[in-house]
């Protein structure tokens, strides 16, 4: 059978347009290119409406980052998060499926140029790598003024997704980064770990304010996902600290 | 999404869908409700009525399809409704939905058959779900999103039947599909693994909800608020023990909470039987009373005989 590397993913909540920094849409293809996946949840104020929101950019910077997005008021956070979240472990999968029948049946057949009943097959495969695959998210948090009455929801969105993903029988690893940071764009907040439960005991400690610099904030996500590859190259026993 | 507004006009009642492969030509009467996967209209073909459900998603519309099929293979006993197709449908500007067509379930919902004929059929529906959920399980699936938006009561004789079964999913994985308040993970009582314990619980929040159909909601501690609701729901109160257990995840497999079901049936009908006995009593009383008495005066006639 295939063999199955680690899903990577990088989930952005934000709730408002980057307004400093290079264009976020631009990092997220690069993103795309370094084989992450970016999802974007953007959060509506309770009078906002879709139509006049200024999350515009939310499906942009999804789209070139090869993931999911959504639109959401702050109470419908958890419901997405996760679905947002599965919902692109299934595209990604079906992805690198298709890539594999292209290389098996040529030319340009994919699975929805297949007859219905030959694509049964094709997605149990698909649902089963969903299952088995390890996953990685590094959650990425606008903490930017407006945002403060919507972290509570973040928090239970995120322990939402915890129980999601620690029902699958596949490895999961999480980190927990804020932007803007301090002093650099984006602030450590929570290192890689399985247990993305964990993240409830530094939401208090959360502070948010300034501005929304989202590109410079998912640059260095990319950076901080290709450092950690570097050093798990170095400690080739970093799996053994789940034990 | 936003791709479907854009076609909402390909999908008014008259128009048709068309598959690619199999040709077949289903007319749209009207939309019977969408959700996260898709969008389901009850259409007719040659006279006869379907409901069949369609999606930008193939991916999540094979899923599905591959549930129905494999639940056909028990269907001396009818697990969800019956697959009669699967196809695309190209509309004009080149777009491919995919969708498939089963079987249309006409009855009542839940909620207003049970307004309607009572609460006695509240353990009547009950047995019916465990009996379905106790087949699935033993097949190696779990409903996953049970709700009562899901099921329909089927007429002549009343059958509780599942309309949906997009959450089903292989015993062991990751719950599929979900609905937050029939989700154990939700209310911290449990994971989101697919375990039979996972239905069983959700089925208890089918019966709360036909009763409380403002949404459940956690409260401060999401436990507590849940046992005291189901304390509150005096239509349940005869249930209480069993479906407690159930919310709390105590009942392994469904054959079992269906036993205590039926045990717990058995005796309400004994008591009931009792207790029609009891209604019995004056009118014994009466009878008794005018025989004594007039077997009294057939003795007292007898003795006064000159």
């Amino acid at each position: 059978m295939m063999e199955m590397g680690t899903l990577k993913q990088i989930l952005l909540i934000t709730d408002g347009c980057s307004n400093q920094g290079e264009d976020p849409v631009a990092v997220a293809a690069l993103a795309y290119e370094q084989g992450l996946t970016v999802n974007v949840i953007g959060i509506l104020d309770d009078t906002e409406s879709r139509e006049t929101s200024s999350l515009k950019e939310v499906e942009g910077i999804a789209a070139s980052g090869g993931g999911m997005s959504q639109i959401v008021y702050k109470e419908a956070l958890p419901e997405t998060v996760q679905m947002v979240t599965k919902q692109a472990m299934t595209q990604t999968l079906q992805g690198f499926v298709n890539s594999e029948l292209r290389q098996i049946l040529g030319s340009k057949q994919t699975m929805e140029d297949l007859p219905p009943k030959e694509r049964g097959e094709i997605m149990e495969v698909v649902e089963e790598l969903g299952e088995t695959c390890d996953l990685e998210v590094l959650v990425l948090i606008d903490t930017s003024a407006s945002m403060t009455n919507k972290l509570p929801m973040v928090k239970e969105s995120l322990l939402d997704l915890s129980i999601s993903l620690n029902a699958r029988i596949g490895k999961n690893r999480f980190a927990m980064y804020t932007f803007p940071g301090k002093k650099k764009a984006i602030e450590r907040i929570f290192n890689w770990s399985p247990k993305l439960e964990d993240v409830s005991t530094v939401f208090p400690k959360l502070t948010s304010g300034g501005v929304t610099p989202t590109g410079p904030a998912l640059r260095e996500a990319i950076y901080q996902f290709g450092k950690k590859r570097l050093l798990r190259g170095i400690r080739s026993n970093d799996f053994m600290e789940e034990a | 999404m936003t791709l479907w507004k854009k076609h909402e006009l390909f999908f008014r009642p008259g128009k048709k869908i068309i598959g690619k492969w199999q040709h077949h030509r289903y007319t749209i009467k009207r939309k019977l409700g969408s959700g996260a996967v898709g969008t389901v209209f009850l259409c007719h073909i040659g006279g006869r009525e379907v409901a069949l459900k369609i999606s930008k998603h193939v991916s999540s519309i094979m899923t599905e399809v591959n549930v129905l099929k494999s639940l056909k293979k028990v269907q001396e006993h009818r697990l969800g409704p019956s697959l009669m197709d699967v196809d695309d449908f190209v509309i004009k500007d080149g777009t491919t939905y995919t969708f498939y067509v089963m079987e249309y379930i006409k009855g009542d919902h839940l909620r207003s058959f049970i307004r309607n004929h009572g609460t006695e059929w509240i353990g009547v529906f009950m047995l019916q779900l465990l009996d379905d959920l106790e087949k699935l399980h033993q097949r190696g699936w779990v409903l996953g999103d049970l709700k009562i938006e899901n099921l329909i009561v089927e007429n002549n004789p009343p059958k509780l039947r599942w309309i949906d079964v997009g959450g089903t999913t292989r015993i062991g994985r990751s719950i599929k599909e979900y609905t937050e308040i029939y989700d154990r993970g939700y209310w911290g009582l449990g994971s989101r693994k697919a375990e039979p314990s996972y239905d069983l619980f959700a089925l208890v929040i089918v019966f709360l909800s036909v009763f409380h159909e403002k949404q459940l909601t956690k409260g401060r501690d999401a436990k507590t608020t849940l046992l005291k609701k189901l304390v509150e729901t005096k239509a349940l109160n005869l249930y209480e023990p069993i479906l407690k257990k159930a919310l709390l995840g105590q009942y392994p497999s469904s054959s079992l909470m269906k036993q205590d079901m039926l045990a717990l049936l058995y005796h309400i009908q004994q008591r009931r039987r009792i207790n029609t006995n009891k209604a019995l009593w004056p009118f014994v009383l009466e009878s008794l009373g005018i025989s004594v008495i007039a077997g009294g005066l057939y003795l007292a006639s007898i003795y006064f005989v000159p």
